[in-house]
């Protein structure tokens, strides 16, 4: 729905002080775009670079001024054009004036839409905010923002601002970052603004929030204490996990020239009875669902379901408070909800804001007992926790966390590590190490930037996934890149904070030992685990990395296409299980056959010959004659069927033939029938 | 498609690791029941639920019965055989007198539970003295023991199964606490010596035995004249046996119908420290939402399982496909291909390893920080000796700086940043509660957090916050209403109770559904003690003033009724734009766009949903044609 459309101007620094960042910039961009693409196509988007050489906007022309902006993409509809644009960002080589920028990018959103479109004007401004904006005319520079800031309100825009800070502007002047940040925070004040400051470019990937969602309410109503008391509240998710998306299924059926093909998929499912041969497929009338009791399966229709279920009202009711402690974290079960008062009311949210204070100062938290829908045929037990809000702005709020009923629990009992033997429980050096290394290893020093927070942390695997679609989109056959060194942030150690604590895993590796179990049999299990655990570096990208184990012979375990006479060579002499015989015989087999088959012009029948003699040979050595001489009967009678000469031919001249009871003794072949299996054939071919 | 068919409980996001699994018959339990059926278990009564009066024949009948019903669906595994001894009749392979082996048809001796046998059971008092009666078995002057062989018939039934596969059991009810007391000295110790040698042959095997007495208000069952003997009591034991075996009795009736899944390592991972320390660790499955079971899906007339065929058709040709299709996502007016493995590729992060980044203080696990139900971790020096020193040694000093890990888990499916909280063993009376270990809790990425709380903010103004006298007032109301011992679990949960119930009732042909207490419902008697009443009224008070009761009646209704208003009468305006009569007439109503119908109607108030073909024909028959 056009109302529904999002129009999003992005501000981008692209001055020298930015170039270290502007990778991840235009990542974070262009997965904004794709993700556009994709889910909301109408969406409109224009690109403005500032501290540029050049200079391209349409206020320069007509009052002057603003120098060094350049309009990179008018905004319009997102196209793939615009993601080409975002990837090959300028390198600019001014330092530019964010302010600058704010007003260019306002001016384009005011003369596209004039004043036709209220809501969903966007500004989305990256900068790392450490060079001074220029000194206005008339008044000083707080004026001036807070006049452009109410111009900003007046038009409807929201303005989202990321600020590259931290490990990223070391050797900033602190008093000019000082002063932007004031100025930034007066646009978080008078507007509908987000500041969002981020220190690593992992997080700067994540704090772009790339997929624009209309938020739902799934509960508004009462939020009741007592029959006597209740509280409008409206309740939202407030997290919900973003899936990978669900990818149809590709049908190569219809002819390449059919222009209008969907190619698309249709899973079809048929009911059948077990057991019969028959075919018939059951209507769903037909159908009826059987529940499980003791041995039986017990028959029960939907419809006398609904007759018999628990049907609960609808309502959010309050059970009890409680003490904090008793709510162990690791009991939170789903996703989780967000209660808020009901919007303009301002009783309300008083009543909330108070309710939530008190349990934060009596540290309790609420037991509820919640039906979100009228219908639903389960309730929910959840806990209510206080979310005190410290924007001034922002009204104080609940978290709402679903707790497990009895049945959910599963009462495992597991020994207390007190029972374990001495030599299993760390001793005092050990502690010390590991002590050292939960304090050292830290991810939220004070102070500074807690890294890995999830607010700012992107999911490794959609990021790929996007990026790799584009990739795909301009090279259908790109392979499935790696993780790049950002994303590697999030899945495996900082290399930096790793040797900044060196020592401390020095003392680590000092004082535990850890080996594999010698007691343990060697199955095929453990060779697996051993190889993974023997491994020294750490793995990633599911690339295994080396170890010692790998050194060793790799184990044949498929005869491929490419030496299949060796790989059944290794195959066979494998001998630390008898089944490999069996396997290498079949798959050799397997794979003779499918050479005759494939063969185009008899192209493969040098090859045929190759592996027909390895498994002579092979099966003579085995004394298992049996398979070797089935397909050797069963080749003639294909040869014989498509009237192929070449191969017995060449089979005969490299005397090739049965194996006979000479040659093993379980062949039930006798030498004259061996020597004549291909004269037979010869014979009969010119009777047809 | 509804091929899910425990969709009302199931979750939107069930765990896709689908960790759920179907209860194996790893550790079976094989239970033999043996009921005294003397005459003095008819004779005696002990004041029943209601207050009424119930013979010890009762309560035994009835504890079993009900316990079955709960077995059934919890651990339908579990094989039982039931046995009443001081029988008239007898019935059981031996052919040994006074022992009657109780069996309905299509079921073994000793058998898993079946609806017929607790149906059947059920009535058992009714058909009892006709068809297997009751008498002495242990009489002075005969040589039967009724006791003994009721043991060996016992025994015999447990034969079946390997003990290191089953665990076997033999429950016994009686209120005989002398059985061989009527005897005279030499005879009286030839039994006892027989008999106790019969139990101890028993043990021997596996098989333990466990005594339910059932005493009269008048004399306590004196579980030392014989029976500590046959059960092997001694010292303290044999002190808290009586109140010990009576909770037992109780608590056989009022299990909580659940299904018991067995403990289960669900995958063993890796725990990667640092480089060259990696650790082995066991993961299971301790909290996760419980589902009524498996579904089958029956043909109506026959009530013959049906199987689901999967068949993938090209729509373009209808031809069935038989390999594995391509996936596609339709991307800047083209498709992009995958292949099944390359999508795996991409969803591929360090499988099966359990990355560790770095610690916090567990102040930075915020409330919100989950999408799933935690994963329990807990070490195994299985393969990799001293694993269990490690993790022992970091589970410490995480619980003593109150700080929790930060690690990247590689699961298959779904890669994932996880937060590993150190969990303490908690006891409780000599029980575990909480075991020692770490929890997985699985965090959320930027993309799956939003901001709803910032929508609404009106630039102009500050959000109202309450002043202190709300916050005290509403602190007054949170004691009042305050629970202490409130326990993570306490509920059970009424939807899949009543599902059990329905379920049963529907199996054993019951004409009434057992009735389910909701213990989820708010307790309204204690809300309305007048203490808490007026806590709440002076919150509500000091927040809204006298005028309460307006605000909450008329604030919302007022604006939606305005917004209703104003849309029926935009209806009304479009709808005007047509002559629906003559396009009704021609049959060229289809021509029209859904919107447009549905204008015409808002504008006539008649329901909007359904399909186009829905709508159409509720405008002819609001046309009255």
């Amino acid at each position: 729905m056009a109302r529904n459309k999002e129009k999003l101007v992005l501000l981008l620094d692209v001055g020298p002080s930015m170039h270290g960042v502007l990778p991840e910039i235009e990542k974070i961009c262009s997965m904004l775009v794709e993700k556009k693409l994709i889910f909301s196509k109408y969406d409109e988007v224009g690109v403005v670079a500032f501290g540029t050489e050049e200079t391209n906007n349409d206020l320069t022309t007509e009052v002057g001024g603003y120098e060094n902006i350049t309009v990179l993409q008018d905004i319009k509809v997102v196209d793939g054009d615009l993601i080409d644009t975002l990837q090959n960002l300028p390198r600019g080589t001014l330092d530019g004036d964010f302010l600058d920028a704010i007003v260019v990018g306002m001016d384009m959103l005011i003369k596209k839409y004039k004043d036709i479109f209220k809501g969903k004007k966007r500004l989305c401004l990256i900068t790392n905010a450490i060079h001074p904006i220029k000194d206005s005319l008339e008044g000083s520079k707080e004026d001036q923002v807070t006049t452009i800031a109410e111009q900003m309100t007046a038009q409807g825009m929201k303005m989202e601002s990321i600020v590259v800070r931290g490990r990223l502007s070391q050797d900033a002047d602190k008093r000019i970052m000082d002063e932007n940040d004031n100025l930034l925070s007066i646009f978080s004040k008078k507007t509908r603004t987000r500041n969002v400051y981020v220190g690593s470019p992992t997080s700067l990937l994540g704090a772009l929030k790339t997929r624009r969602l209309t938020p739902v309410t799934i509960f508004r109503g009462h939020l009741e204490l007592s029959p006597q008391m209740k509280i409008k509240v409206w309740v939202y998710k407030k997290t919900q996990e973003e899936k990978f998306p669900t990818l149809k299924k590709y049908s190569e059926k219809a002819p390449v020239t059919d222009k209008f093909a969907t190619h698309q998929v249709k899973v079809d499912y048929e009911y059948k009875s077990v057991g019969e041969s028959s075919t018939t497929v059951i209507p769903p009338e037909q159908r009826i669902k059987g529940y499980r009791y003791g041995p039986q399966v017990v028959p029960i229709s939907t419809a006398e379901w609904d007759a018999v279920k628990y049907k609960p009202e609808k309502g959010v009711k309050l059970l009890a408070f409680t003490d904090a402690s008793k709510i162990k974290r690791h009991c939170f079960m789903k996703d989780v909800c967000l209660f808020i008062a009901e919007p303009g009311n301002t009783r309300a949210t008083v009543a909330v804001s108070a309710i939530a204070r008190a349990m934060k100062e009596t540290n309790t938290v609420a037991i509820l007992r919640c039906v979100w829908r009228q219908g639903q045929q389960n309730v929910v037990v959840g806990v209510l926790t206080p979310n005190i809000s410290q924007n001034d702005k922002i009204p104080n709020s609940f978290y709402f966390n679903v707790l497990p009923f009895a049945e959910d629990v599963r009462e495992y009992q597991f020994p207390s590590f007190n029972s374990f033997p001495a030599s299993w429980k760390p001793n005092e050096q050990q502690q010390k190490a590991a002590d050292e290394l939960v304090q050292m290893l830290d991810l939220a020093p004070s102070g500074k930037e807690e890294t890995l927070l999830p607010e700012f942390t992107p999911n490794p695997v959609l990021e790929r996934f996007y990026r790799h679609l584009e990739l795909r989109a301009k090279q259908p056959d790109a392979a499935v890149p790696p993780l790049d060194e950002t994303l590697k942030k999030i899945t495996g150690p900082d290399p930096e904070l790793v040797s900044e604590n060196k020592s401390v895993f020095d003392a680590l590796h000092r004082h535990f030992e850890l080996k594999p179990n010698p007691k343990l049999k060697k199955s095929s299990r453990q060779f697996y685990r051993e190889k993974q655990f023997g491994s020294n570096a750490l793995e990633s990208d599911g690339q295994a990395v080396k170890s010692i184990e790998n050194q060793l012979p790799v184990k044949m375990e498929k005869i491929g296409d490419l030496t299949p006479v060796q790989d059944f060579e290794a195959m066979m002499s494998q001998r630390d299980n008898p089944e490999w015989v069996g396997k290498a015989v079949k798959e050799m087999r397997d794979k003779i056959l499918a050479l005759v088959i494939h063969s185009n012009e008899g192209e493969n029948y040098h090859k045929v010959v190759e592996c027909i003699a390895a498994l002579r040979k092979g099966c003579i050595i085995e004394q298992e004659p049996g398979p070797y001489n089935d397909l050797m009967r069963q080749l003639r009678q294909y040869c014989q069927g498509k009237g192929i000469e070449s191969l017995p031919q060449l089979l005969a001249s490299r005397d090739l033939t049965l194996i006979s009871k000479s040659e093993a003794e379980d062949s039930d072949v006798t030498y004259e029938e061996a020597r004549s299996f291909f004269v037979k054939m010869e014979q009969k071919n010119p009777m047809d | 498609m509804d091929l899910d068919p425990e969709d009302v409980f199931k979750d939107e996001e069930d765990d896709p690791d689908n960790e759920f699994f179907q209860q194996s018959e790893g550790s079976k339990e094989y239970v033999v029941y043996l009921v005294d059926a003397s005459p003095k278990m008819f004779k005696t009564t002990s004041p029943g639920k209601d207050q009424k009066d119930e013979t010890h024949f009762h309560v035994a009948v009835s504890c079993i019965a009900e316990s079955l019903k709960t077995q059934i669906i919890s651990r339908s595994y579990d094989e039982v055989a039931i046995c009443f001894f001081n029988t008239r009749e007898k019935k059981n392979l031996q052919d040994l007198n006074g022992v009657f082996v109780y069996n309905v048809a299509e079921r073994e001796q000793l058998d898993r539970p079946t609806a017929r046998l607790i149906k059947e059971f059920g009535c058992i008092e009714e058909t009892f003295m006709k068809e297997i009666g009751s008498q002495y078995g242990i009489v002075p002057g005969s040589r039967e023991n009724s006791l003994y062989n009721a043991l060996w018939v016992a025994q015999a039934l447990l034969r079946k199964g390997s003990i290191k596969t089953a665990e076997k059991r033999i429950v016994l009810f009686t209120n005989e606490d002398d059985p061989f007391g009527g005897l005279q000295d030499a005879a009286k110790k030839d039994m006892t010596r027989t008999t106790l040698q019969r139990a101890k042959d028993a043990q021997d095997l596996g098989i333990s035995i466990q005594l339910l007495p059932l005493s009269c208000p008048d004399s306590e069952f004196n579980v030392s004249v014989f029976f500590s003997d046959l059960i092997g009591l001694e010292g303290q034991d044999l002190a808290q046996f009586t109140p010990s075996a009576s909770q037992k009795l109780e608590d056989m009736k009022d299990q909580l119908r659940k299904r018991i899944f067995p403990k289960r390592i669900v995958r063993k991972i890796r725990f990667h420290i640092a480089n060259g320390l990696s650790i082995e660790l066991d993961t299971y499955a301790i909290i996760r939402p419980a589902l009524p079971g498996e579904i089958t899906w029956l043909d109506s007339v026959t009530n013959h399982p049906l199987k689901i065929e999967r068949s993938l058709i090209c729509e373009d040709t209808g031809a069935l496909i038989q390999e594995h299709p391509k996936l596609f996502q339709p991307y800047r007016n083209e498709n992009v291909k995958f292949s099944p493995d390359e999508i795996a590729d991409i969803k591929r992060i360090s499988p099966g390893l359990l990355c560790l980044l770095g610690f916090k203080p567990l102040s930075c696990l915020k409330d919100y920080y989950n999408l799933r139900p935690s994963t329990f971790l807990y070490p195994s020096d299985q393969e990799v000796v001293g694993s269990t020193s490690v993790f022992i040694a970091l589970h410490r000093s995480m619980l003593r700086l109150k700080r929790f890990a930060v690690a990247f888990f590689g699961a298959v499916s779904h890669p994932q940043l996880v937060a590993l909280v150190a969990q303490d063993e908690v006891t409780s009376a000599g029980a575990q509660v909480e075991p020692p270990g770490m929890h997985m809790i699985y965090l959320p990425y930027s993309d799956d957090i939003r901001d709803e709380e910032e929508i609404f903010p009106d630039t102009a103004d500050d959000a109202p916050r309450a002043d202190e006298d709300q916050i005290q007032k509403a602190a007054a109301l949170i004691k009042r209403i305050y629970l202490k011992d409130y326990s993570n679990h306490q509920f059970a949960n009424p939807a899949l109770q009543r599902h059990y119930a329905v379920l049963q009732a529907l199996a054993l042909e019951e004409d009434d559904i057992p009735e389910i207490i909701d213990e989820t419902a708010p307790d309204e008697g204690g809300l309305a003690r007048s203490a808490v009443v007026k806590a709440i009224e002076e919150f509500k008070l000091s927040v809204y003033g006298d005028n309460y009761d307006e605000e909450s009646n008329n604030l919302g209704k007022e604006k939606a009724a305005e917004a209703s208003r104003k849309r029926k009468a935009v209806a009304e305006d479009a709808a005007k734009g047509f002559d629906w009569v003559s396009l009704a007439d021609k049959g060229q109503l289809n021509n029209l766009t859904v919107a447009a119908l549905k204008n015409y109607l808002t504008a006539h108030n008649l329901p909007v949903g359904g399909k186009k073909e829905a709508l159409i024909g509720r405008i002819l028959s609001h046309m009255g044609k």
